[in-house]
């Protein structure tokens, strides 16, 4: 059967292969189906035993359906579901209509996956491993259970599992006009139940209670009523939208010119404007998570010019982040152990970004020559003496020691205002002056010589030198921009605390501001952006709480499976930088080329496309 | 296995040169002074040089010089045991494994379990050595498996993908395997049980801690084991010949795959190993246990030159010494209070340091024939 369907999409052409026939039920990949299924039932006890489900069970996302603690739950059968049906595009090779396969499929290791669920109810119930596993709790059994017996809790979750997972499977069966709408039902009801603080925040300040009253139930989550009625409105939105947006955007991409210019002018002004107005309306807990994005958008945007303009991995980046907070803390605060000139912020400012520079070249020049990942070891390591130097007692008299730096004054912009943690919705103003200064820095970086030089020492540093590149000066040069703007964070961070202290600055932030980078697209300002908005906003900071700030225990295992998960299936980002992905992707596409090419020649130059050059 | 040193174009002296040529004259310098203010303390403890670079310096007396030294040459065989597996790794597939040092952590973890286990059922006091076994049995099967399912699930997929690729996706295992600790085990520290006193107390033999003579015999036993494996066993032979050139071996009909499967197998255990020589040296364990050790195991790996074996060990038992030694015979007479504080911060300059004078390491780097530049 294989043979002639084969023959048959072969003399179709390889422009629009038309799919094969659905296959029947039965005609499973056994093996791939078990292994995906107790990859699932593994994480589904992984996620269990990290109490993830007891302790956002409070968090509701439909009201009295679904809380976020089953979502956790639910969410891995449902993607081995989705995945198992997966088929690898191979060209020239069949590609099956989805049908009662995938559906059929999806259950069968969504039920696998749920009896990873029904495994640990039975084991919950017989033995006790509370000695080394502080989650093995009667609560836990409990959740799983549903209030009922061990027994209930076996079945439910099979059952459970096959119906997740064979819906995850019935998504490949859905045309993608459908699919598309059902994903954007999806994303609208849990977005909506995600951003619940910030919504209520803003309809509080704009006196729109009443919208958001009957949105959300009193105690959190949203009503199952209102969550059918968002379902169905964003769906029809979807069905009606369908190609709009994408054709906007081509649309834009379109441009050229003058007017490409006016286009882009206009939009930045659009998105400034509503960042100016957002916050005024806003109350205090929605300025504070806007101030914290802020601050990481800042410092992201810093290791953005070393790790994806410049190609340098950094890992000691929240060296200057302390520098600059420890700086500014020392030059404007009266309590200041040694020196204590108390500075006007902004002339501070000045001083602190010579500090910062200077460092960056101190800390850069040493280790500006040694290959790419001694060189993020060594710089760890810089990240790590800084603070042990800040922390010791041997420069106590100078920064504090453990004590750290306390009533640091707020930020005094030209005796006009001051801007202290107190009132965040200052802070976020300034924080997005100095954005728009970042954004603009290295928006005309990446444009400019030196920028292009970055690039070419990330893609061949040899080559790069062959042209004429001084490498050595130019990776340090990034070094020191890079450091510049992790000041500007520092500084502002410690104007805003309004006290610093040596353990703010541990490794685990760099680590943070590396997964926003790369989560959103190394050398992608746009990207670098969104990833922290995701990233800061949703789950939250280092120390910060975000949007769900039930998570924050999960947070930072949620940052390390995602820099995994990103490497492994997209490390151009969320939203990739053209040119870096091309880098990545070369070899492949490369090959892609190369294939397409020699399947038309077999086909006798069928298909009426010409042949991509390899 | 063939050392690299071809002729070197000398490149113009830049501003970064000069730069480096002061920090390493800087660097030799305030250990030269340091050392001489140190000496010459011990010998004259009211002399005007030691009492103008540090007037609060009293020196160090016999007994305690040989307690550093000893309690750093048992870390430094733990760091080796540890950095065993970075260099086999990095000689093998070319890159920094981060995660391995919370392949340790998972050791020391898995020790700490078993050991209480093993203390409930009474075990622990009445057969140490046997529960001792046994505890270094289960830890090394648990690391081996860590490491395995790392290497499948993580590095595996992007095997010759650009080189800081599996290096950032170690640092994301290293930090999911470090915070999955926390939310399985909990954030606190934990205990191992109380050894018996023959552990605990000092021997008549040079006053040294029964622990710290366990962990050195142990580490040595399981060098000469690890060496007899990879120099006179097919399977090390095997695992030479992909350092040497993974696509020539692969011609030679070597799974190479499998091949880089044991390599992460053996590095796994002997990380296992130095987890429950931790615990016994320190009996405490915590999530943030590997981090550290595990920087500094790689710095002894590149101490001792990268992909050699015996370099590790004695890279290990440098930094080890080094970090145990240095702030007291260094930094102490210079006049820097708190020294004890800065001991990882020593660790670092160390790395620094070896990386600034001599960046192929003690010995000489092994590496794959692609990253010989």
């Amino acid at each position: 059967m294989t043979a002639t369907v084969a023959s048959e999409t072969g003399s179709a052409g390889p422009a629009e292969t038309p799919l094969a026939p659905s296959r029947p039920v039965l005609a499973q990949d056994w093996r791939r189906l078990v292994r995906m299924g107790a990859v699932g039932a593994v994480a589904q006890i992984f996620i269990a035993l990290s109490n993830m489900p007891v302790r956002l069970d409070e968090r509701l996302v439909v009201k009295p359906i679904l809380s976020l603690g089953y979502l956790t739950l639910l969410i891995v059968p449902f993607a081995a579901g989705h995945r198992v049906g997966h088929q690898i595009k191979r060209e020239g090779m069949a590609v099956y209509a989805a049908g009662a396969h995938e559906v059929a499929g999806g259950a069968a290791c969504g039920a696998v996956a749920g009896g990873g669920v029904s495994l640990l109810a039975v084991l919950l119930a017989n033995f006790d491993l509370r000695e080394p596993l502080v989650n093995w709790s009667p609560m836990l059994a409990e959740l799983l259970a549903f209030g009922n017996a061990t027994w209930f809790a076996v079945v439910i979750w099979l059952l459970i599992g096959a119906a997740v997972g064979g819906s995850g499977g019935a998504l490949r069966v859905l045309g993608p006009s459908t699919r598309r709408a059902v994903v954007t039902m999806a994303l609208a009801v849990g977005g909506t139940a995600v951003l619940e603080p910030l919504v209520v925040d803003l309809a509080e300040g704009m006196r729109l209670e009443a919208l958001t009253d009957r949105l959300y139930a009193p105690r959190g989550g949203i009503n199952w009523t209102s969550a059918l009625g968002l379902a169905a409105a964003s769906g029809i939105l979807a069905v009606l939208g369908r190609g709009r947006v994408r054709q906007a955007r081509e649309h834009v991409a379109a441009l050229e010119g003058a007017k490409r210019t006016r286009t882009n002018l206009g939009l930045i002004a659009l998105t400034g404007a509503a960042l100016v107005i957002l916050p005024l309306f806003a109350g205090k807990l929605t300025n504070e998570l806007l101030a914290n994005v802020g601050l990481f958008v800042l410092l992201a945007l810093g290791l953005n010019v070393v790790v994806g303009l410049a190609g340098i991995l950094d890992l000691g980046y929240v060296a200057f982040f302390a520098v600059g907070s420890y700086s500014a803390a020392v030059l404007t605060a009266a309590t200041s152990p040694r020196i204590n000139p108390e500075m006007p912020w902004l002339v501070a400012l000045i001083v602190v970004v010579i500090i910062t520079g200077l460092v960056g070249l101190f800390i850069g020049a040493p280790v500006i020559r040694m290959r790419g990942d001694y060189l993020a070891i060594v710089t760890l390591g810089f990240g790590e003496i800084i603070r042990l130097i800040f922390l010791s007692d041997w420069l106590s008299g100078w920064f504090g020691g453990s004590q750290g730096i306390t009533k640091i004054p707020g930020a005094g912009i030209f005796g006009l205002t001051s801007v202290a943690g107190t009132d965040p919705r200052r802070v976020f103003y300034l924080v997005l002056a100095f954005c728009a200064i970042a954004i603009y820095v290295s928006w005309r970086l990446e444009r400019s010589r030196l920028g292009r030089a970055w690039m070419a020492v990330r893609e061949d540093e040899t080559v790069a030198e062959a042209m004429g590149i001084n490498t050595v000066n130019v990776k340090l040069l990034a070094f020191v921009v890079g450091a510049v703007l992790g000041s500007f964070s520092g500084a502002i961070f410690s104007a805003k605390v309004g006290s610093v202290f040596p353990n703010s600055f541990l490794i685990l932030v760099s680590i943070v501001i590396l997964v926003v980078v790369i989560f959103g697209g190394m050398g992608s300002i746009v990207g670098v952006i969104a990833g922290s908005a995701v990233l800061i906003g949703v789950l939250g900071g280092p120390k910060q709480p975000g949007l769900l700030a039930e998570f924050s225990e999960f947070k930072l295992l949620i940052y390390g499976a995602l820099l995994i998960w990103m490497m492994l299936a997209r490390p151009e980002g969320l939203i990739p930088s053209v040119r870096r992905s091309r880098e990545l992707h070369q070899q492949e596409m490369a090959q892609d080329a190369w294939l397409k090419g020699q399947v038309e020649d077999d086909d006798g130059n069928g298909g009426g496309r010409a042949a991509p050059a390899t | 296995m063939i050392r690299t040193s071809g002729p070197r174009r000398r490149a113009p002296r830049t501003g970064v040169d000069w730069f480096l040529t002061f920090l390493r004259v800087a660097a030799l310098t305030v250990i030269a002074v340091g050392l001489l203010a140190f000496i010459w303390q011990e010998i004259d403890t009211d002399n005007p040089f030691a009492r103008w670079a540090n007037p609060n310096a009293t020196g160090l007396t016999g007994a305690q010089f040989r307690g550093l030294i000893v309690s750093g040459v048992a870390q430094g065989c733990m760091y080796g045991l540890i950095a065993l597996g970075y260099s086999m790794v990095y000689g093998v597939l070319g890159f920094i494994n981060f995660a391995h040092g919370e392949v340790f952590m998972v050791g020391a973890m898995t020790g700490m379990i078993t050991s209480n286990k093993l203390a409930d059922a009474g075990l622990w006091e009445s057969n140490f050595i046997g529960s001792l076994v046994f505890i270094v049995i289960v830890s090394m099967i648990v690391c081996t498996l860590t490491a395995v399912i790392m290497e499948r699930v993580a590095y595996r997929p992007l095997r010759g993908s650009p080189r800081l690729i599996p290096l950032i996706t170690s640092i994301g295992v290293s930090f999911f395997i470090q915070n999955a600790s926390i939310v399985l085990l909990g954030p606190a520290a934990k205990a191992y049980p109380d050894v018996p006193d023959w552990v605990k107390d000092q021997h008549t033999f040079m006053q040294i801690e029964g622990a710290r003579i366990l962990v050195v015999v142990v580490a040595a036993v399981s060098m000469f084991v690890l060496w007899y494996l990879v120099e006179h066993t097919k399977g090390g032979k095997a695992m030479r010949a992909v350092a040497e050139d993974a696509e020539i071996a692969a011609l030679m009909g070597i799974d190479v795959n499998r091949t880089i499967v044991k390599v992460f197998a053996v590095g796994g255990a002997m990380a296992g190993l130095a987890g429950i020589l931790w615990g016994i040296l320190f009996r405490s364990v915590i999530h943030t246990t590997g981090f550290l050790p595990g920087i500094k195991a790689f710095s002894a790996a590149v101490v001792g030159g990268i992909g050699h074996l015996g370099g590790a060990m004695a890279g290990g038992i440098s930094i080890g010494v080094a970090e145990s030694v240095g702030p007291l015979l260094i930094l102490e007479p210079l006049g820097v209070s708190g020294v004890s504080q800065l001991r990882d911060a020593v660790a670092f300059a160390v790395l620094i340091g070896v990386l600034l004078l001599r960046p192929a390491g003690i010995f000489g780097e092994r590496l794959p024939a692609e990253d010989r530049t």
